[in-house]
């Protein structure tokens, strides 16, 4: 609390610039959910953006439709840091239900920003505060009641401009976007961000140390959320068949793949070269992909936790009469209903083995924007080339959140539509089976329903076959088939995105993880170069099964940090199935699942109590103390 | 030549019976189910269906085997158990042009699967969907179905204390649009009613009575032969005239109900009863299996026939070729639409 309070009084000593903290802090926007408040925050998310500050949003939400807290925290961040932050500095106290504990958890020399009437004056003397009659403000431009909800939140958005300094116009421009083509709404809106900023403007004297300064670090970015970025993917995949079951946090990756469709996939008559099917459950919504797959479309669904679940038993049928399908995983947190609405990494063991028998499946790990994007198209060649059920796992937190990213680059290759035999192919080969590994991949030909061949057809079954795909129970049928398709999965090795490296060659401790872990562990490799003065190698996994260079990096370190959000150590417990005796014991877990994304600080802490590592700080006071001694002597 | 072997019998496309055939059964002797096998190769064959154009589905059970017994010619997906109607879905989205038959259990669809064949049902799925109906689990031994009648008994004397699910009533009320009950037994009415279900456009659901010779064919049973010989009762004499067949015989008016089918074929049902049935008419129709099993009659023949009703293929407006077919062309958007995209995100 001492530092905040020095640092607030060196503000109001004057125009100092000395303790300014510029583009570098967080925002906390705490609402009720059903306020209407998600294109306001859209729009101070934009509007720093716009000021060419690398951001990030992040919405903290609960299961519900309408009356519980919601909050969301934006990070500027002039050094590109998106992760999660644990504090924020900037508070806008919208929800009378959390505004004493919002209040509370601020850090000293924090701000809050609030309807007048919360009097949050009352719990803190070390922060800086700024009511804003919020209601008073709304009714007097906002004539219609029922909008006033809505408005309100743009109240708080020109106050907050205002305040950060952030330019008027860059957040007009974000609005003008926002509301495209519709003029009363967009004068509306602006009309409320220019009341709250004028209030602002005429009321307060800034007292707090926060500002945004324009920069150039935005430009030719995109703001997008993953599963946006994931039903791009599958678009540009050129997918046919769409069948799924609402879920969060799944649903959106089918409503943006349904929204591009809807605009790049009519005819000029009007018809649809799509499909998208709303199921009866997560049952149905896989049968039919399987059912679409093995009659030839692009077929994809999109679900959590629960309906990963239930899709075990036809993820064994897709994995052994060999089927192509993608399943987008939106992991969410469990066991059970879990938190519905909160992130997590614990689908990862049930994923790669869903199913009974011996069944293991091909799993895609994106871990960025792009990576949704890449491995959303990539996902559907990789099944019709390998001919099964492929799954690309995504989180809440890289699925919901608005994320700054490189653009996305078209495709640069043709789509693979994998081994299918045409009517010409079967009258050159004369017959064919099914199942038999001619090309020595482990990966048979198939034909498609309706080729018009007499030798075309073949029987599909989840029974036991024959490489002819005749009903078998012999065991050496048996052993080859599972052989072969073991086969087929070790050659995916070489076929999934290998990982990403980040290598410094002197490093003996590294870091191991993937998805949206990567955040936090790259801001904590600064944090550690700058506390401990230690460097830290650090690699990505983006697919299962696991490529050869993770097996190499965890050889050429002595000690592998596997960083995961989860309870019990999935990945590092994949890497051990994987990893010969003498690596495993190389693997050391920093675990973090409160259903929150991941921080830098909590890698920090982990690595550094379990590597023994003191502060550079703490070694120069003793150092000193040394020296001090030295001179008593 | 007296010696040689008369020409086989080919069907309009020049087919003999034999390119509708399957590999050998290997269902109990006697089995209901194969006299149906039986019936859909001679309504294939006498209806001219390419067999590359036929997509044959199936869940899990004896019923579910069958596919394996007809048409090696036609590509079969036999699937998990009671989720034989999502894979059809996918299946006839990614390719409407095929004829689909789906041939279930009473097991298969009354219980595993009556969650998928509900929606099925009421989508107007465009495929043919049987339930060879024996009111037993075959495979485990003779546990009873949902489909058994209360009262009737098992081998080991065990009764059945709860009500059999009418799937005929259940697919009138939720959406099929062609709706039958027939007997493996009754060759002629099958056969007519297997015809009709290959020209109509529209869930067909035809649950056919398909005793167990092992598990369910003794006294007390009302799935086995001799109950089905005794209380079989026809609701309309069935009557299917293909587009290409040439009339033989003019009923005379008010005695018969004509409908014509979309492509061009005529379904005729001869009244049998003294009130009109009108097999058109929704409520009329659940009404009267409702009486039906109240009274103890087993009702067979065609119960509902709607053939205007849009498919599910028809709602998604889908283009003519096959979804799984279309070139990346048509299907990958070009650079130019992710180059707006880009744009619209900055």
């Amino acid at each position: 609390m001492a530092t905040g309070q020095v640092a607030l009084k060196d503000v109001q000593g004057g125009n100092s610039t000395r303790g300014r903290v510029v583009n570098d802090f967080s925002i906390n926007v705490a609402t009720v959910n059903g306020s209407g408040s998600q294109s306001a925050n859209s729009v101070l998310l934009k509007s720093i953006f716009g000021m060419g500050v690398p951001v990030s949003g992040k919405n903290l939400f609960p299961s519900n439709i309408a009356g519980l807290p919601t909050w969301y925290t934006i990070r500027a961040s002039k050094d590109g840091y998106v992760a999660r932050k644990r504090e924020a500095e900037v508070l806008i106290a919208i929800n009378p239900e959390t505004a004493k504990q919002d209040t509370l958890a601020l850090p000293a020399g924090g701000v809050a920003i609030y309807e007048e009437n919360l009097n949050l004056k009352q719990y803190r003397d070390d922060v800086a505060f700024y009511p804003v009659p919020l209601d008073k403000i709304t009714a007097s431009i906002c004539p219609e009641p029922k909008l006033r909800k809505l408005v309100k939140n743009m109240v708080y958005v020109g106050a907050v401009a205002q305040l950060l300094n952030i330019d008027l116009g860059v957040v007009e421009q974000g609005l003008r976007k926002q509301f495209a083509k519709k003029q009363k709404v967009f004068d509306l809106n602006f009309g409320a961000v220019k009341a709250g900023h004028d209030y602002a403007a005429a009321t307060f004297i800034k007292q707090d140390p926060y500002y945004i300064e324009r920069m150039d670090k935005t430009a030719g970015k995109i703001i997008i959320d993953g599963n946006a970025a994931c039903g791009m993917g599958a678009v540009f995949a050129g997918v046919t068949v769409v069948a799924w079951y609402p879920i969060t946090p799944s649903t959106s990756v089918v409503e943006a793949t349904t929204d591009l469709l809807k605009k790049f996939r009519v005819t000029p008559d009007g018809k649809a070269t799509f499909a998208v099917v709303q199921a009866e459950d997560e049952l149905a919504a896989i049968g039919m992909v399987l059912g679409a797959g093995w009659a030839g479309a692009r077929s994809m669904t999109a679900t959590s936790g629960p309906g990963i679940s239930l899709m075990a038993e036809f993820a064994g049928l897709g994995y052994y009469a060999e089927i192509p399908g993608v399943i987008f995983d939106v992991q969410r947190t469990g066991p059970s209903t879990g938190l519905p609405t909160r992130t997590s990494q614990a689908d990862l063991l049930s994923t790669a083995f869903l199913s009974h028998g011996d069944t293991k499946h091909i799993v895609l790990l994106p871990g960025t924007m792009r990576e949704c994007f890449e491995f959303g198209y990539a996902a559907f060649d990789l099944a019709e080339r390998i001919q099964t059920p492929v799954f690309v796992l995504s989180d809440l937190d890289l699925g919901m959140n608005n994320w700054m990213s490189e653009q996305f680059n078209y495709p640069d290759k043709p789509l693979d539509r994998g081994k299918v035999l045409s009517v010409e192919d079967l009258d050159r080969l004369g017959s064919f089976g099914r199942y038999k590994d001619v090309d020595g991949d482990g990966i048979g030909w198939r034909t498609l329903p309706g080729t018009r061949h007499n030798k075309a057809a073949y029987f599909t079954r989840g029974t036991g076959h024959n490489e002819n795909a005749i009903y078998s129970e012999k065991p050496e049928d048996y052993i080859a088939g599972m052989e072969r398709l073991a086969r087929k999965f070790e050659n995916a090795r070489k076929q999934v995105p290998g990982p990403l490296t980040w290598k410094n060659g002197k490093s003996k401790a590294a870091f191991l993880a993937y998805g949206s872990s990567d955040y936090a562990i790259r801001e904590g490799m600064d944090l550690i170069q700058k506390e401990y003065g230690q460097e830290v190698d650090y690699m990505r996994i983006r697919a299962y099964p696991f490529a050869q260079e993770i097996h190499d990096y965890v050889a050429s370190h002595e000690r592998v940090y596997v960083v995961e959000q989860d309870r019990d150590a999935q990945l590092a417990s994949l890497l051990k199935l994987d990893l010969p005796a003498s690596q495993v014991v190389k693997l050391r877990n920093i675990l973090h699942y409160n259903g929150l994304p991941l921080d830098a600080q909590t890698v920090v802490e982990e690595f550094a109590a379990q590597e023994g590592l003191t502060s550079v700080a703490a070694l120069q006071v003793e150092d000193v103390e040394v020296h001090e001694g030295a001179v008593a002597s | 030549m007296a010696t040689a072997a008369p020409a086989p019998k080919l069907n309009h496309i020049g087919l003999p019976v034999l390119e509708y055939r399957g590999g050998k059964t290997t269902l109990c002797a006697g089995c209901g189910h194969n006299a149906i096998s039986e019936r859909i190769i001679d309504a294939m064959f006498q209806m001219g269906v390419e067999p590359e154009r036929v997509m044959k589905m199936s869940g899990i059970g004896c019923s579910s085997k069958s596919p394996a017994y007809f048409m090696s010619r036609s590509h079969s997906f036999n699937s998990v158990h009671g989720r034989m109607p999502s894979v059809s879905t996918g299946a006839i989205l990614a390719n409407h042009t095929m004829t689909t038959i789906g041939v279930s259990g009473d097991g298969d669809t009354a219980s595993i699967g009556m969650g998928q064949f509900v929606h099925l049902l009421r989508r107007n799925l465009p495929m043919i969907y049987i339930i060879e109906d024996n009111g037993v689990y075959g495979l485990t031994k003779g546990q009873f179905s949902a489909t058994a009648d209360i009262g009737s008994k098992l081998k080991t004397g065990v009764v059945n204390d709860l009500p059999a699910i009418d799937t005929c009533a259940l697919a009138i009320q939720l959406g099929a649009t062609f709706v039958g009950r027939s007997f493996s037994g009754d060759k002629k009415q099958l056969l007519s009613m297997l015809k009709a279900a290959i020209a109509h456009k529209g869930t067909v659901m035809l649950d056919v009575i398909s005793p167990c010779v092992t598990f369910n064919d003794h006294e007390g049973s009302t799935k086995s032969y001799k109950f089905m010989q005794d209380n079989d009762e026809p609701i309309n004499e069935v009557d299917f005239v293909a587009s290409f067949d040439e009339i033989e015989v003019d009923y005379e008016s008010g005695e018969v109900f004509e409908v014509e089918m979309h492509d061009g074929s005529n379904l005729r049902l001869r009244k049998l009863r003294e009130e009109d049935y009108d097999p058109t008419n929704k409520s009329n129709a659940v009404r009267t299996l409702m009486e039906a099993q109240a009274n103890e009659e087993i009702l067979t023949g065609v119960f509902y026939i709607n053939t205007q009703k849009p498919t599910f293929i028809d709602l998604l407006n889908l283009v003519d070729r096959p979804l799984g077919q279309l070139p990346e062309s048509l299907t990958r958007p070009p650079k130019s639409a992710l180059d707006s995209l880009m744009a619209s995100l900055q």
